[in-house]
């Protein structure tokens, strides 16, 4: 099938030619993005960031750098850029200025979604977004680490450790009963679930969480927290959100964005002491 | 543990599929060609060549239907430019055709009719190589293939999607419908290409071609069908679903969206190209009104008759709607508009899942067992052949049975 | 010639007679008498006449002339009034037979020198419109004879559309003159001339017979050389401008049937693929009020246009309601199966026109006062119609704005076009909203088919060409965008002209759509998206 070979060759052309992690196909699994260069144990650095939206400033010169396996919860009134912030880490909007890196060299204003998606970012939305109409274990399947161009899709299959993996999250989500319903019929909560579930069926570097436990109860948001405490250290995390208890459990390095910059950065009481952070909340 | 792809093909269909095509194939192959070319015309079961071609064009629609049911009923893109890519397969054959009728036509010459007619003294470049079957073979393929390779590049790259998109298909196709009725683009304008003598030097009328071409129809039906069953089954059938139902989550997950629409887009019109070379030799002739808008919509129409989403469906939806319109346009030529109008209407008013989803939820309610409840058609295609699944509970309550149009 | 002395009297007493009444003045025997002569002498006699602009009397001799009732008798030039004889000079009854009158013959070159002479003598006519029509009729047939005439009307005219045509005109006789200076004042003055008849007379000039130049003064042909570029200038502005305008009728048409769409996808979401056929549908209530005055109001037929704006714009409306009503309100969400049934409704309206009106065209009459033109230059015409509907569409987009920004309505649909949940969160009745708007979209586009009427055929197919192309105007002009949406169908139609008059019509349409192409590939966001955070929900 010639038409076949030419698409697939277009597909390749068209992959970033910078970054050759997608390289060794052979084996059916894509390598690990090779490029990732950990070496100033930073994994993400963002340089004065600016995007503005018809003259609205959403992000304004904003710096942030999250270490290697830190977990870091970003929170702030709303407004101050905190969805723009993860669009602009994810490729889904381009900064009008500044520099936004994944570890040392892999710049992300240059790549695309799903390049960045391989690189080893993993993003959750703000609205749980899953595919509805496929189970909870096809969003899985669909989501797990493997070499997602065309040509090999076709021809995918699922081997026993792929089931493994994915039952093994499945239970780490709690969703194994669920395992073969319409993601759609799940509840929200379980939703969120599941699309927590689909970032680590990914094994990303680096998770990207917007408001994760919105929707939750408080015994699921417990169990959240509890999870991405664990996760931390193999994993980087940063988590935007408005539930204070629970980023007081997550326990990590919180920072204040206000008006598309970082307002305060520190311990969570600490930030909370702060004047400015309590006249941004408080003050208007 | 490896499974060959082989097994895999066959495991994506269950085992009455298999049957039914076992059938379809037995009658395309052997039972047509039989009362067509080999049983005396008085004979009972003889097939009169009318019968024969008409059957042929409508199995060359129903591939078709299966193209557009892949890249709309599966991608959820819903194209108005179908007919163009068919119409270009067509043509790509029609140039084949013209030049074997040699020296046979009206005015004795090496150049097809209509270029003496407009006092052309040689072929224009792109004829080069239209006497040989196998560079036609390749353009059949290629030509469609590669316009929409590449105007669903740029379309799918910019994003556009749903409405947009449909309506720039019908421009797309409306240009080419203007393109091809000059005079001057070198394809007979207005009458396009008729008066076909042969293919490969037999005629082109005799009963064994007739038949030929009625089985390679036949054949290129079951490959089609097949490999579509394949498709939607696979991993990459899921990825597209998903693309459908949501695109950003997609690509946050590492699929390139482009490439998987571009897939489909273009083997879709490729299967369309294949089929309207085979649709030329049997209904001999090939004219621009084949791009016309009309068209192209009607063959979406096809597939809602049928059932979106469903190959099955596809299939049947392009049997039924054609033959009604054979009927209509011999008995009541000036109601077949009236019906096929209200036939857009009452399909998508009454019959979302259209034929295939009206015999299901017919079968639900006399089952009556609460285990069986009827599946969105797109959902049971789409579903992997290895796992066994509980069926679903109620599947109407999918907040997301409407996503497809998105 | 001398004058026998009764005559000569005779002759002061009708001068007299003139002085007093002038409507009673008499021709000079004398200045008639080359009618007698032979065929030659009897040409230059009538152009002279008219040249001289006797008036009445002279007209009377040339109406005579051409009716055959002109002869000769006994040497004098007489007219012939059924059974009397009457002198052609001054009408007097003379005392002779019918019979004895030999006509004069009338052929072709005469009646070009009546024509001629008719022309000259209305160069002193009181109406303008007739002296501009003469002068034009003189300067395209000129000779040296009428110079005189040229000079004289220039000197006694005050308007200078006239002035000028006649100074081409004078300036074209001397371009033919021996005297080098009178042609290279001519060829100065021929260069303001638009017509290209007139810089085919120069270029003539420019042209070598043999090794000598038709024009033998370098000066002058370096004159004609310059006048035939500013005639050359003076037609492409012209095209220019002419071309603009039909892609601003043009745009007119697309933005009468984009309005009407984008108000209806903007509240909706759904493309309502039988939109062409309401413009049909708008096409055919127009035809039918036209019938209506024809055979019950015939003194006001010119009228039916504008009796036609409320009835078009309330069938169509109508039309639109009950599309919305039986069919489209039950798809809502579903925009690519509305496409689908909408396309099905389509069908259905364009076979009904055909069963009740036949499928040929029907017949409609521009009203009077919207025939003609204004002529910029020579070919390039103006035509009333179209300009007519180029007010008729900024009239039109006038009344649509205003009910969106200062209504009630106009507010609801804003409403419901950016947020349907919210708008019916807060109370805005989105039902009653999708309805009312449906049914102002579509008597929009009734009215762009009333619009329609006047410039194209009406036919039950009218309408299928222009539902791409308007929803073109409104992909590119941004949807719930008024402004974009004027923007997007000037340009296109602007654009659409000027690749037809380079690459002709079917390229140009190709070329629009690449265009549109590209253009998406630019700028997606700014069209297809709200910049920001929602634009994927």
């Amino acid at each position: 099938m010639s038409a076949v070979t030419d698409l697939e060759r277009a597909a390749m052309e068209s992959e970033d030619q910078r970054e050759n992690w997608s390289g060794n196909a052979s084996t059916g699994h894509v390598v690990e993005p090779g490029a990732l260069d950990l070496s100033h144990n930073v994994i993400l650095y963002l340089e004065d960031i600016t995007v503005s939206f018809d003259g609205f400033r959403a992000l304004n010169q904003l710096s942030l750098a999250i270490d290697a396996g830190e977990l870091r919860c970003i929170i702030g009134p709303n407004g101050a850029g905190k969805t723009t912030m993860m669009d602009v880490i994810t490729g889904k909007t381009r900064p009008d200025s500044g520099r936004a890196f994944f570890g040392q060299t892999i710049d992300l204003t240059r790549l695309t979604e799903p390049q960045i998606a391989h690189a080893g970012i993993g993003r959750k939305f703000q609205k749980p977004t899953i595919f509805e109409q496929h189970s909870a274990f096809e969003n899985l399947e669909l989501a797990m680490k493997a070499d997602k161009r065309v040509r090999r899709t076709l021809f995918a299959q699922l081997f026993d450790d792929d089931r493994d993996r994915i039952a093994e999250v499945l239970t780490q989500i709690r969703l194994d009963r669920e395992a073969d319903r319409p993601a759609g019929l799940l509840s929200h909560g379980q939703k969120q679930w599941l699309e927590i579930g689909m970032l680590l069926m990914q094994e990303p570097k680096l998770l990207l969480l917007d408001e994760p436990v919105a929707g939750m109860t408080d015994d699921e948001t417990e169990r959240t927290a509890e999870l991405f405490v664990s996760l931390a250290g193999k994993h980087s995390l940063v988590v935007v959100e408005h539930d204070m208890a629970f980023v007081e459990a997550l326990g990590g390095k919180v920072t204040v964005l206000c008006e598309g910059s970082v307002l305060a950065e520190g311990d969570l009481a600490e930030v909370q002491e702060d004047p400015r952070v309590i006249e941004v909340y408080l003050g208007r | 543990m490896r499974t060959p792809l082989t097994l895999r093909i066959l495991q994506s269909t269950p085992r009455a599929g298999w049957i039914a095509l076992a059938i379809f194939a037995a009658l395309a192959w052997i039972a047509v060609p039989v009362a067509h070319a080999v049983l005396p015309d008085t004979h009972p079961l003889h097939l009169s060549a009318y019968t024969v071609s008409l059957l042929g064009k409508i199995l060359c629609y129903m591939v078709v239907a299966v193209a557009m049911d892949l890249i709309w009923g599966y991608a959820g893109i819903l194209s108005l430019g179908h007919g163009l890519f068919f119409a270009l397969g067509g043509y790509a054959f029609g140039m084949y055709l013209m030049r074997q009728i040699g020296r046979d036509g009206s005015y004795q010459s090496d150049l097809p009719d209509f270029m003496v007619f407009l006092d052309w003294k040689e072929l224009p470049w792109y004829w080069a190589g239209s006497d040989s079957f196998l560079w036609t073979l390749l353009l059949v393929v290629a030509v469609p293939g590669l316009v929409a390779f590449v105007f669903g590049w740029f379309a799918f790259r910019s994003r556009i999607k749903g409405v947009y998109f449909s309506i720039i298909t019908q421009a797309l196709t409306y240009a080419a419908m203007l393109l091809f009725f000059r005079n001057e683009t070198g394809f007979g304008g207005n009458n396009g290409f008729t008066d076909f003598k042969r293919i490969l030097g037999y005629a082109i009328t005799s009963p064994e071609m007739r038949a030929t071409l009625f089985a390679l129809s036949a054949a290129l039906l079951v490959a089609s069908l097949v490999l579509g069953r394949y498709l939607v089954t696979s991993r990459f059938g899921r990825v597209l679903a998903a693309i459908r139902d949501a695109e950003s989550r997609v690509m946050f997950i590492g699929y390139n969206p482009l490439h998987y629409k571009l897939f489909m887009w273009t083997l879709s019109a490729v299967l369309c190209g294949l089929a309207g070379a085979l649709y030329v030799p049997q209904v001999g002739i090939i004219n621009p009104s084949e791009m016309s808008a009309a068209n192209s919509i009607e063959i979406a129409v096809w597939v809602a008759v049928g059932g979106r989403g469903t190959l099955v469906g596809a299939v049947l939806g392009a049997g039924i709607v054609n033959l009604a319109k054979s009927w209509f346009t011999m008995s009541f030529p000036e109601y077949w508009p009236f019906f096929l109008g209200f036939l857009f209407i009452a399909v998508t008013l009454y019959l979302p899942d259209g034929v295939v989803g009206l015999w299901r939820r017919l079968c639900a309610r006399k089952a009556a067992v609460p285990d069986a409840p009827p599946v969105p058609a797109a959902r049971r295609d789409a579903r992997p052949v290895s796992a066994a699944r509980p069926p679903v509970k109620d599947p109407s309550d999918l907040p997301a049975a409407k996503g497809a149009e998105a | 010639m001398r004058l026998p002395l009764p005559r000569l009297l005779c002759a002061c007493a009708l001068l007299l007679a003139f002085l007093v009444a002038p409507a009673r003045a008499a021709l000079d025997e004398a200045s008639l008498a080359g009618l007698a002569g032979d065929f030659q002498s009897r040409l230059d006699t009538i152009e002279a006449l008219g040249v001289a602009g006797g008036g009445d009397e002279a007209r009377r001799v040339l109406d005579a002339l051409e009716a055959g009732a002109l002869g000769v008798a006994d040497g004098r030039v007489v007219i012939v009034q059924g059974e009397s004889v009457v002198a052609a000079a001054n009408g007097e009854t003379l005392d002779l037979a019918a019979s004895a009158v030999e006509p004069l013959t009338v052929n072709n070159r005469v009646r070009r020198a009546l024509g001629t002479a008719r022309a000259a003598l209305a160069l002193s006519a009181a109406d303008r419109a007739e002296r501009l029509a003469a002068a034009r009729t003189l300067a395209d047939n000129a000779g040296q004879s009428l110079l005189p005439l040229f000079e004289r009307a220039l000197a006694g005219e005050a308007d200078d559309e006239i002035r000028g045509v006649l100074a081409r005109a004078a300036a074209r006789v001397n371009l033919a003159s021996a005297d080098p200076a009178k042609r290279l004042k001519a060829a100065g003055a021929l260069g303001e001339s638009s017509d290209p008849a007139v810089k085919a007379l120069l270029a003539a000039l420019l042209e070598k017979k043999g090794d000598a130049w038709v024009e033998p003064s370098s000066e002058v042909r370096a004159a004609a050389d310059m006048a035939i570029h500013a005639i050359d200038r003076r037609i492409a502005t012209a095209e220019t401008v002419g071309t603009l305008f039909s892609g601003l009728s043009l745009g007119s048409i697309l933005l009468l049937a984009a309005l009407g769409l984008a108000i209806t996808y903007g509240v909706m979401g759904v493309i309502n693929m039988a939109h062409g056929e309401l413009l049909m549908v708008g096409a055919y209530a127009t035809f039918l009020v036209q019938g209506v005055f024809r055979s019950y109001l015939p003194a006001w037929v010119d009228g039916y246009v504008v009796a036609a704006i409320p009835v078009a714009f309330l069938a169509a409306a109508l039309v639109g309601v009950a599309m919305e009503r039986l069919v489209l309100r039950h798809l809502y969400g579903r925009p690519l199966e509305s496409l689908l049934a909408t396309w099905g409704l389509s069908l259905v309206l364009i076979q009904a026109a055909r069963v009740v009106f036949g499928p040929q065209n029907v017949e409609l009459a521009n009203p009077a006062w919207m025939s003609g033109g204004i002529e910029l230059a020579a070919g390039v015409v103006l035509p009333w119609n179209r300009i007519v509907i180029v007010g008729f569409a900024v009239f039109v987009l006038v009344l649509i704005w205003l009910t969106m920004q200062k209504t009630r309505l106009g507010m609801f649909v804003r409403a419901v076009t950016q947020n349907r949940a919210m708008a019916g969160c807060v109370g805005v009745p989105t039902a009653r909203v999708d309805t009312l708007a449906f049914a102002i979209g579509s008597g929009v586009a009734g009215l762009g088919g009333l619009a329609l009427s006047q410039i194209a055929n009406v036919g039950p197919a009218m309408g299928t060409g222009y539902i791409v192309d308007a929803f073109m105007v409104v992909v590119l002009g941004g949807v719930g965008q008024l402004a974009g949406a004027v923007w997007a169908a000037l340009g296109l139609g602007i654009v659409a002209k000027f690749l037809e008059g380079w690459a002709g019509a079917v390229i140009a349409k190709i070329l629009v759509l690449v265009f549109i192409i590209v253009f998406i590939q630019k700028r997606p966001q700014g069209i297809f998206a709200l910049k920001g955070r929602f634009a994927d929900s």
